[in-house]
């Protein structure tokens, strides 16, 4: 049934229109088109990496026996075509199921579920850590320009994006743990804690649900000191960039023309100045956010800490593909989804804004 | 009494070779619902002339001199006394209305914020304040323009908004920089009929800058021609428009497109350029640039010469002298 030429003008197809809801749904496909994309960039990744699984993950006897071989291919798939593991995995994924994990022999859904939640809590309280922080000296920094606190802030915050993960981690480590004695250790609880009932994963919401508050000061005590580590490079690089932001906002005529209508300066700064400025500053946010991921691979491992950036290592120096494949899966999920947040705000930060996506 | 005193008002900015001045011991003044025009060239210092006004230089920008507003003495005010005069007494409106309001706050904001915070009214209020304000400046549909933001209008409407904007605290002094500058020529009548109407309806001093005189010719009462920081020459704008004495005013007028001696195909123009900043020649800057210079005007800067009550000149040689016989002592 074909509409009238009347009713044609004012129908809009579902997903064409500049409304929030459309704009919504359009940015989720993409995502999930995305998604896919990065399982095969991934999978062709593991498949040309040079080494053998088999190699890596039976020992050196069960290497030399060529059944046992056969028999460890069979099971994890790996005897089958490329195209064809590549089309098992998708299908699998489809159904929720990331594979089996070479090294852990548990499912890897199983294995992420376990050790995600851990990276989340320290990498959540970094990432709030770092907008408060960042975005507050960056203000300070702007507004004080080439005064003291200025200087302070710009030394502070270069040393900031300067200093290698590992090696904050570890000066961190030494200083606050085997010098002063004021961060606990490492791991995320004390050597035989036990951890509270599992809702969420996250240690301290788990303990505030149980209503345990000895346990929530425990959890939160250590990850107090490798998510401020985790947090230093991402504050740096927001305050440095909130600062550049809000000086190119100054000094723009409508800054000036704000100021000569009298207003107070805070009022100038908050409604004619960090609003433009955030347009940019989000993203930069959200970069360096997803970078955080990165960072806790060394992060994590300085600390003991049982999480993503732990496993991502062991999988990649144990070759274990399936394991690897679903770290990637989450890293990518995590990006995506920081993206699709930061379309979200500018939309919200500038409602006149209309994507052409 | 005049309601705008500028004494030996030197403004000196911060250039990447050293300090430089930009404005040098101006003098001048704005009485009650007079228009003064000031002209010059880019870089003569009629910008930070005005911006000086409201305590707004630029970055690490100083001035030093005596303005009196309105009987006190503002140029040594502090943060908050500058905050209680921009708007409310003093108010400016910049040269370029595409740049010069927020792209991202609607019409409304823009036009009531400072309204709300020097006069301390209600929303409701502000908002029928700036109904009116839009309909004085004559923009159609004011209920809707208030929703709107900048990017829906056209550049001659978005100066008529800028208007509103600094009419709407009722200032006494209003400081146009290069209103029109930006617009079509078909626009910017509007725009000077618009400013015209405003000085007749509110008694609103207007301090106009622009490197334009034809816009100066319809509007101004008086006119200030200013070249390197310095004025050269000031008068009544038809005395000084028919009668100009000084070397450079003489060269600025002759180089109007439409005056006698020039025909569309030869434009007439000052030789050389106009100096930079931290650049300014000795002594009388112009004399650079001056067919009636002599040595001595490389060396000593000019004092002021009153042709009449209401004409001078900052010109030792005064080689017009002869020729015209109006308004010479």
């Amino acid at each position: 049934m074909r509409p009238v030429s009347g009713e044609r003008k004012t129908r809009k197809r579902p997903l064409s229109g500049t409304g929030f809801a459309p704009f919504i749904i359009r940015r989720l496909l993409t995502s999930i088109i995305l998604v896919f994309g990065v399982t095969f960039i991934a999978f062709s990744i593991t498949q040309l990496v040079p080494g053998d699984p088999v190699a890596a993950n039976l020992g050196q006897s069960a290497y030399s026996d060529p059944e046992i071989v056969a028999a460890f291919e069979k099971e994890f798939g790996l005897d089958q075509p490329v195209p064809v593991q590549y089309y098992k995995y998708v299908t699998n994924l489809l159904q929720g199921d990331l594979g089996v994990s070479l090294s852990s022999k548990r499912p890897v859904a199983e294995d992420l579920k376990e050790y995600f939640p851990a990276t989340l809590e320290i990498a959540l309280i970094a990432v709030l850590l770092a907008l408060v922080v960042g975005l507050l000296l960056g203000i300070i920094s702007a507004v004080t320009r080439d005064r003291l606190a200025d200087q302070i802030i710009r030394v502070f915050s270069l040393t900031g994006v300067s200093m290698p993960a590992f090696w904050t981690a570890l000066t961190a480590f030494y200083i606050f743990f085997f010098v002063l004695g004021w961060a606990p250790g490492t791991g995320r609880l004390e050597p035989g804690g036990e951890a509270p009932p599992t809702v969420t994963g996250l240690f301290t919401i788990d303990a505030l649900i149980a209503g345990d508050f000895s346990t929530f000061r425990q959890a939160f005590s250590y990850l107090l000191l490798p998510a401020v580590v985790l947090a230093i490079y991402a504050i740096g690089v927001l305050t440095r960039f909130t600062r550049a932001s809000m000086l190119e906002i100054l000094g723009n005529d409508y800054v000036r023309a704000a100021r000569a209508k009298g207003l107070p300066e805070f009022t100038v700064i908050r409604r004619h100045v960090l609003r433009p400025a955030l347009l940019s500053i989000i993203t930069v946010a959200g970069v360096a956010f997803s970078s955080l991921l990165a960072g806790s691979v060394l992060v994590e491992n300085v600390f003991s800490w049982p999480g993503l950036g732990q496993y991502a290592y062991r999988a990649a120096v144990g070759l274990d593909l399936p394991g690897i494949m679903g770290v990637s899966m989450v890293v990518a999920t995590v990006y995506i989804t920081m993206n699709l947040i930061v379309d979200i705000l500018y939309r919200i930060i500038d409602p006149q804004m209309k994507d052409s996506a | 009494m005049n309601l705008l005193t500028v004494e030996n008002l030197t403004v000196t900015l911060a250039t990447g070779s050293g300090d430089a001045q930009a404005v040098r011991n101006l003098s001048f003044n704005v009485g009650h619902g007079e228009i003064l025009g000031i002209a010059g060239e880019s870089g003569s210092g009629k910008t930070m002339t005005a911006l000086s006004m409201l305590g707004l230089l630029p970055y690490k920008g100083k001035a030093s001199g005596s303005i009196k507003f309105d009987g006190r003495e503002i140029l040594a005010s502090t943060k908050r006394e500058y905050r209680d005069i921009r708007g409310k007494e003093i108010a400016m409106i910049f040269q370029d209305p595409m740049t010069s309001l927020h792209p991202m706050l609607t019409v409304e904001v823009q036009l009531t914020e400072h309204l709300r915070h020097h006069r301390k009214v209600s929303k409701a209020a502000a908002r029928n304040s700036a109904l009116e304000l839009l309909a004085t400046v004559k923009i159609p549909e004011p209920a809707s323009a208030l929703s709107a933001h900048p990017s829906q209008f056209s550049g001659g409407m978005r100066q008529r908004i800028a208007i509103a904007m600094a009419l709407a605290c009722e200032p006494k002094l209003l400081i146009a920089d290069e209103p029109t500058t930006a617009l079509d020529v078909t626009v910017q009548a509007g725009i000077l009929k618009l400013l015209h109407q405003l000085r007749k309806d509110r008694n609103l001093s207007v301090m106009v800058i622009t490197h334009d005189l034809g816009v100066l010719s319809s509007l101004t009462d008086r006119i200030m021609i200013m070249y390197a920081g310095s004025e050269v020459e000031s008068g009544a704008t038809s005395d000084l428009l028919q009668n100009p004495r000084h070397p450079y005013t003489k060269g600025l007028i002759a180089a109007l497109p439409g005056n006698s001696e020039v025909n569309s195909k030869n434009l007439l123009s000052i030789d050389g350029m106009p100096p930079e900043l931290g650049n300014f020649p000795s002594g009388c800057a112009f004399h650079t640039r001056c067919k009636f210079a002599k040595a001595s005007c490389k060396e000593t800067v000019p004092e002021v010469l009153n042709l009449s009550s209401d004409h001078r000149i900052f010109c030792p040689v005064n080689p017009f002298s002869e020729l015209s016989n109006s308004g010479s002592k």
